[in-house]
């Protein structure tokens, strides 16, 4: 078990399984097929991203360094949230980029009952040791524990 | 601590209303994000927005703008937009046509409805080049923009010396909306300074889509200070320079997510500080032409048949500008005389703003390329091919942003122009 310390962006208590990618999150080529087709569990349909295509990140703790891609990677996110498609949280080991503080922040501001706790600055450390399927726990103050 | 004025703050309190407080809440927590101190009042004449799109699975969008235009936050400057995602003159079958209009794309007349409800400029103006003189949404050097569409971004940031943050799709249209936009990255003199330099030593003028992709690739979202393209570009910024930074910026902020670039001696803020630019410890990036041909020869093949027979070929991603428009009508005429075709062998479009084509149709260029079978286009060929169907379609594009979001491979333009006009493998 090893803990971190993040920045809090948007907060909540979860816990959930990790999914991991080592490379930045391409927001509309992750989820524009999860939410085009309806599909609940949020399959990963990024060619480009060999951690998570073909993986669900509904309901897992998605493990980062950063998003990239089209501009519209903050409304993507927002209406993945919206249509409860979203991950359980958003750990990013770098400082977070401004599309995914887009969503997160959309999502915590005009959206009632949708909790995505983001949490960023976790340090590169964190996205070494974190591995699909471990436990993750992150606490309201930014902490966020890991257990193998 | 975000420091908001007494008007911004009666906003954010609600005295103007509780769904104006949540934009402005919005942005100040995203601001926050980014260490703002501070709202500035957003000075350009129009807004940029980057979603065209009615795309039915954006459903929440659509209800969050209703919510605007209900409240009666409307933008306070009118804004462009990208381009439309359907287009009847591009090529597409039975089944494309279907799904792209009854399922893909089946709100796109309500959401136009909505754009010029909350300030769409005119009716067309849907391009990703809303700067081209021809559209009309070409800011001024040290307008405050509330901009998204990321290559729309940097060229304004780079070659116009706009100030305008990479913000995302919905964030551009709430700046507007509330007048402000939090103070932080770009906007800032700190924000624009580069932290590579960028020494370009190839032997020849290099190709604007490959030169931004591996620049993009490695300098991820930082600003570099480009040293050496003005021996290429020369220091003047004139339509063919602005075309060549307009392709080169794309793939930098498709490739990377460059926001800001600086040229020596051609790019405004570059001719003016020079190497003041640069921060103290930045890094070095050396280009030649072994290093674009690495960048090249990287490029993964995403074709399940890789040596399939192209059905397709998109120019103009982002939208091409007039020039290039006329330059390549010549290129495709002189081209097809060489190799006594009359007509293109794949399927060709070239995509430009509606006001760039509607000035093309009076050129006497128009019809040569109408005659060479070349199909001109408003579409956004990134909606056309984002999508199963077309994923599986063996598309050819000189576009590097197309490439990153897409199945559609890459060629330089010269391996293009020999593919659609000669046919063959290169």
């Amino acid at each position: 078990m090893k803990t971190f310390q993040g920045r809090v962006i948007a907060s909540g208590n979860v816990t959930a399984q990790a999914v991991v990618s080592h490379e930045g999150l391409n927001t509309l080529a992750s989820f524009q097929k999860a939410l085009q087709f309806g599909d609940k569990t949020a399959t990963c349909g990024d060619q480009n991203n060999p951690d998570l295509y073909g993986k669900q990140m509904a309901g897992k703790a998605l493990c980062l360094p950063q998003t990239i891609g089209s501009t519209t990677g903050g409304l993507v996110l927002y209406c993945a949230c919206s249509m409860n498609r979203q991950p359980a949280c958003m750990l990013f080991s770098k400082p977070i980029d401004s599309l995914a503080a887009a969503g997160a922040i959309l999502a915590d501001v005009w959206l009632e009952n949708v909790s995505m706790p983001v949490i960023d600055s976790l340090g590169d450390d964190f996205l070494q040791y974190v591995k699909d399927g471990m436990q993750i726990t992150v606490d309201e103050n930014g902490t966020v524990t890991v257990s193998d | 601590m975000m420091q908001l004025t007494k008007e911004q703050q009666e906003i954010y309190d609600g005295k103007q209303g509780e769904t104006l407080a949540k934009v402005m809440k919005t942005l100040v927590k995203y601001g926050e994000v980014f260490g703002a101190e501070k709202m500035v009042p957003v000075t350009g004449k129009h807004n940029h927005l980057v979603t065209s799109f009615g795309l039915k699975a954006l459903g929440p969008v659509y209800d969050l703008m209703n919510r605007l235009i209900e409240a009666g936050n409307l933008s306070k400057q009118t804004f462009s937009a990208d381009p439309r995602p359907l287009d009847k003159n591009v090529p597409a079958n039975f089944l494309q046509n279907f799904i792209f209009n009854h399922f893909m794309y089946s709100r796109q007349d309500f959401y136009e409805d909505q754009l010029n409800k909350l300030g769409l400029m005119e009716k067309d103006a849907f391009t990703c080049t809303c700067y081209m003189d021809e559209v009309g949404n070409k800011p001024q050097k040290g307008d405050v923009l509330s901009w998204a569409e990321s290559s729309a971004v940097v060229y304004a940031n780079s070659v116009l010396g706009a100030r305008c943050n990479r913000n995302s799709g919905i964030m551009d249209i709430m700046g507007s909306v509330v007048g402000y936009v939090p103070y932080f990255g770009l906007l800032t003199d700190e924000g624009r300074k580069a932290s590579w330099i960028i020494e370009i030593k190839t032997t020849k003028k290099p190709e604007a889509q490959l030169l931004g992709s591996a620049i993009g690739m490695k300098v991820m979202e930082d600003v570099p200070y480009v040293v050496g393209l003005d021996k290429w570009l020369g220091t003047e910024l004139n339509d063919e320079a602005c075309t060549y930074l307009k392709d080169f910026g794309a793939a930098t902020a498709s490739n990377g997510a460059v926001g800001l670039y600086h040229i020596e001696n051609l790019t405004p803020e570059a001719v003016e500080s020079g190497k003041a630019l640069v921060n103290e410890n930045a890094r070095t990036y050396v280009i030649d032409d072994a290093e674009l041909e690495r960048v090249y020869k990287n490029y993964p093949v995403v074709w399940k048949n890789p040596d399939a027979k192209p059905k397709l070929c998109f120019m103009g991603c982002p939208h091409m500008s007039l020039q290039q428009l006329k330059d390549w009508t010549d290129k495709v005429e002189k081209s097809l005389k060489e190799a006594g075709n009359k007509k293109v062998l794949i399927p060709t479009v070239f995509t430009a703003a509606p006001a760039v084509l509607k000035a093309f149709e009076q050129t006497e260029y128009a019809p040569r390329l109408k005659a060479t079978g070349v199909i001109t286009s408003y579409i956004c060929p990134l909606m056309y091919m984002n999508n199963p169907l077309s994923g599986k379609m063996p598309v050819i594009t000189s576009s590097n942003k197309l490439r990153t979001y897409t199945t559609a491979k890459y060629y330089t333009d010269d391996e293009i122009l020999q593919q659609i006009t000669k046919g063959g493998n290169v």
